[in-house]
């Protein structure tokens, strides 16, 4: 065995290479404020371990970009602590290349003869945050979609290269196959390359020069290796625990785990949500300081000028006090910083809309996990499942068509409380029994909620309600709520309409009664020519409001008599497919995954 | 390293000992967190079996030369890809062949040697293979005692339906061994 290792050592010398590398001298003894730099030496490691086992499993373009990302997270072996460590192990380099750089600044390491050796520190943290920002994108999900977006647009407004630029990273004028496969190939191949070659040499000038030893050395000195390597590996675990506790802790609390997975990239869908990661919340909060067409100053300038003076640092420590100044500096930058993400995160939480808008981001992430787990991917993508899927759509198109009149349980829909009162009644549950039973509620009836908002509030059906329903007995009112909700054949409703036909039966005979005679005015499970009201045949189902929404003013619901609300199917404002799928939401009818729908854990055939 | 790094060296005591261990353990552990969660990703496809498909519809009885050609079909089902799940795609091809007026065999067009496309060739009246010459005769079998296949082509289950119909049992089979074994 000896004499295997003396071979190897006589034809490669590794015996004096590790023996260079081990036994570095460290000026007064092994410190814990010299880990740093070890730290980030291990977590880029743990990138390139990682990254290179999600390669493997990562299918760059715009339809199978998410949907590699989603199998590794939700169905292969392993997967969500894979990604959860690099996801996580990348948001605490950022803050280990801030501690490094302070403790580099401070201890004033960048003086000569080590100013080369800082300024490849610079270029080693420009290229870190170059990986942060193009691993954004890769999961082509919402958030990073969006995100990335910004950022290069905020690259094209560079003077005079800027729009080309653009172009060449995007790989094209808009967002698709090649913006993927350009940004994996920096993130993956560029990045990572360059920051080997820099690390090299960041290194090899370290062990050149020194360990820069804090004044004043009280201790004997010591080599590298045990003592200090033992600090090193103390808290590289440290680092190690600290991303393992962010990956492990929300699944402990019955959540995925792992690093979220928003839903996924669609153009033509809004994102509110959008916000870059928190440690590029600062560059976006300072944008927002810097009014139409001088955009250039907080993205371009200003970071460039400060990115100089964090160069020119090695020189103006020669200077008097120039030491003073760049400790000044820095801790005036990261004060700055900080108290620009306090600010970009104090000012979302006060908005409504971004507060409904990452809720809503929340939920279409949910619900695509269960779309996509149910029945597979189409080879389409996954944004195909969402967009066809009453659950996700229906809200939407309620906010944007039906929701500046109509409110849904008190909201748009999407969760955001206009101030504005509403000119319809509130759709949340409409023509079940419980919304019946409001609208036949004399007490009700011309609330907000009903008919408040809307010419009918004093109409003939406010005032039959309010004049005959206070003779109606409980028993009978009860039978005429269940009769014609009965019609709308809700799915929540199905057993209790089984159970109760007796009782249904008896409320359709008092609707067509004398007493009650609901079909003085409108028609009732026969066509009526003379009808002034709406259709209550089958009112409430999903034919009835489909027809009801395609154009209200039919003869066969309102008429003339109709208020604002504008025929969306008739007139073209809506197609047949958004139609449906409002209707779909309203009425609570859309895909739930049963018991045996679970994506077969195979490849077939 | 400097020169003057030379003057201070001081070699490792005895004493030592735990640190150096403890230093080597926990050094080991850290490299070997992230390796590991990349390895079980790695073999994550090794819990992946192939399922035996339920048998398909590949063609009508009358598309089958009467007079024993053998002839290629494509066989269409629905085909789980990792994340996609594709209704109705090619995944593979048979070849049939009458054996009777109401009976039809139906072999993999996948060579048993190595995996390639087997290609039907009238002329030599049997099944040729353009990769290592593997040849095998109509009825399946390993026409010469060269033919580097170790096995004759792999045969399918086959059923008619109503009399008309030709539906197979679509299976791929592993290469390069003796026995038929369901890959």
């Amino acid at each position: 065995m000896r004499s295997l290792f003396d071979w190897l050592d006589g034809r490669t010398g590794y015996r004096k290479i590790a023996h260079e590398a081990l036994y570095e001298n460290v000026p007064g003894g092994a410190r814990w404020r010299y880990v740093w730099g070890s730290t980030l030496t291990f977590t880029l490691a743990v990138q390139f371990i990682t990254g290179i086992f999600l390669w493997m499993a990562y299918n760059p373009s715009s339809q199978t970009a998410w949907e590699s990302v989603y199998y590794i997270q939700y169905e292969m072996t392993g997967g969500w602590l894979l990604r959860g460590i690099h996801h996580f192990t990348a948001q605490v380099m950022n803050i280990l290349l801030v501690l490094h750089l302070m403790q580099v600044i401070i201890d004033g390491a960048y003086k000569a003869p080590r100013e080369v050796n800082f300024w490849f520190g610079v270029g080693l943290l420009l290229l870190v945050l170059g990986l942060s920002l193009t691993g954004y994108l890769l999961p082509w999900d919402q958030k990073g979609y969006w995100a990335t977006k910004v950022a290069t647009n905020i690259m094209a407004i560079t003077p005079v290269i800027g729009p080309a630029l653009q172009k060449i990273v995007i790989g094209g004028a808009d967002y698709g196959h090649h913006t993927l496969s350009r940004f994996f190939a920096l993130h993956a191949g560029v990045l990572p390359g360059l920051i080997i070659l820099l690390l090299i040499v960041h290194i090899y000038l370290f062990r050149r020069h020194g360990l820069t030893a804090r004044q004043p050395i009280r201790r004997r000195d010591a080599p590298f290796w045990p003592d200090q390597v033992l600090k090193d590996a103390v808290a590289c675990l440290a680092v190690l625990a600290v991303v393992l506790f962010l990956v492990v802790w929300p699944r402990l609390k019955g959540m995925s785990g792992g690093a979220d997975l928003g839903a996924p990239a669609d153009p033509s869908e809004p994102y509110g949500a959008a916000r870059p990661e928190w440690y590029f919340l600062f560059l976006f909060q300072f944008l927002k300081y810097f009014p139409g067409g001088t955009e250039i100053w907080g993205a371009i300038i200003i970071p460039s000028i400060v990115m100089l003076i964090l160069v020119l640092m090695p020189i103006f420590g020669n200077w008097r006090l120039g030491h003073r100044f760049n400790i000044g500096f820095i801790c005036a930058l990261l004060i700055g910083v900080a108290l620009l993400t306090c600010l970009a995160i104090s000012d979302d939480r006060k908005q409504p809309a971004y507060t409904a808008a990452v809720k809503a981001a929340h939920r279409d992430a949910e619900r695509i996990k269960v779309l996509a787990k149910a029945n597979g991917i189409p080879v389409a993508g996954a944004a195909t499942l969402l967009r066809e899927d009453p659950y996700s759509q229906g809200p939407r198109i309620f906010a944007r068509n039906c929701a500046s009149c109509h409110r849904y349980d008190g909201h748009d829909g999407l969760g955001l409380v206009t101030t504005n009162a509403p000119r319809a009644p509130d759709l949340k549950g409409f023509a079940s029994r419980e919304w019946i039973a409001g609208l036949l509620d004399p007490a009700k009836i011309s609330s907000s909620n009903y008919f408040g908002g809307t010419k009918f509030a004093d109409g003939k059906m406010t005032k039959w309600v309010k004049k005959n329903i206070p003779k109606t007995s409980p028993e009978q009112l009860r039978q005429i709520v269940a009769a014609l909700s009965a019609e709308a054949q809700l799915n929540s409703q199905r057993d209790v309409d089984t159970r109760e036909a007796p009782l249904i039966a008896s409320g359709r005979d008092l609707i067509t009664g004398s007493d009650i005679n609901c079909t003085e005015c409108h028609a009732f499970r026969k066509p009526d020519e003379d009808a002034s009201a709406p259709d209550l045949t089958a009112y409430g189902s999903r034919p009835w409001m489909i027809d009801f929404i395609n154009n209200p003013a039919h003869a066969r619901f309102y008429g003339r008599r109709n208020d604002r609300m504008p025929a969306f199917g008739a007139e073209k404002m809506l197609d047949a497919k958004s139609i449906e799928m409002v209707v779909d939401w309203l009425r609570g009818d859309w895909f739930e995954p049963g018991p045996a729908s679970n994506l077969a854990r195979s490849n077939a055939p | 390293m400097s020169n003057s790094t030379t003057q201070h060296y001081t070699p490792p005591q005895r004493r030592g000992f735990l640190k150096r261990f403890a230093a080597g353990v926990i050094g080991a552990v850290v490299g070997i967190v992230p390796l590991l969660s990349g390895i079980a990703v790695l073999f994550d496809p090794l819990r992946r079996k192939a399922v035996q498909g339920e048998p398909v519809f590949v063609a009508p009885l009358g598309a089958i030369p009467e007079d024993g050609t053998p002839r290629k079909f494509s066989i269409v089902a629905s085909r789980t890809d990792a994340w996609n799940r594709s209704p109705q795609t090619p995944i593979g091809a048979v070849y049939l062949r009458r054996t009777g007026p109401k009976t039809v065999s139906a072999f993999n067009v996948v060579c048993p040697h190595a995996g390639c496309f087997v290609e039907f060739m009238a002329a030599r009246n049997g099944y040729f293979c353009p990769c290592h010459d593997s040849t095998f005769a109509l009825d399946g079998k390993i026409s010469t005692p060269r033919s580097p296949s170790p096995r004759p082509l792999d045969a399918l289950d086959v059923e008619i339906r109503k009399d008309k119909e030709v539906w197979v049992r679509f299976q791929n089979f592993r290469a390069g061994v003796h026995e038929k074994v369901p890959a």
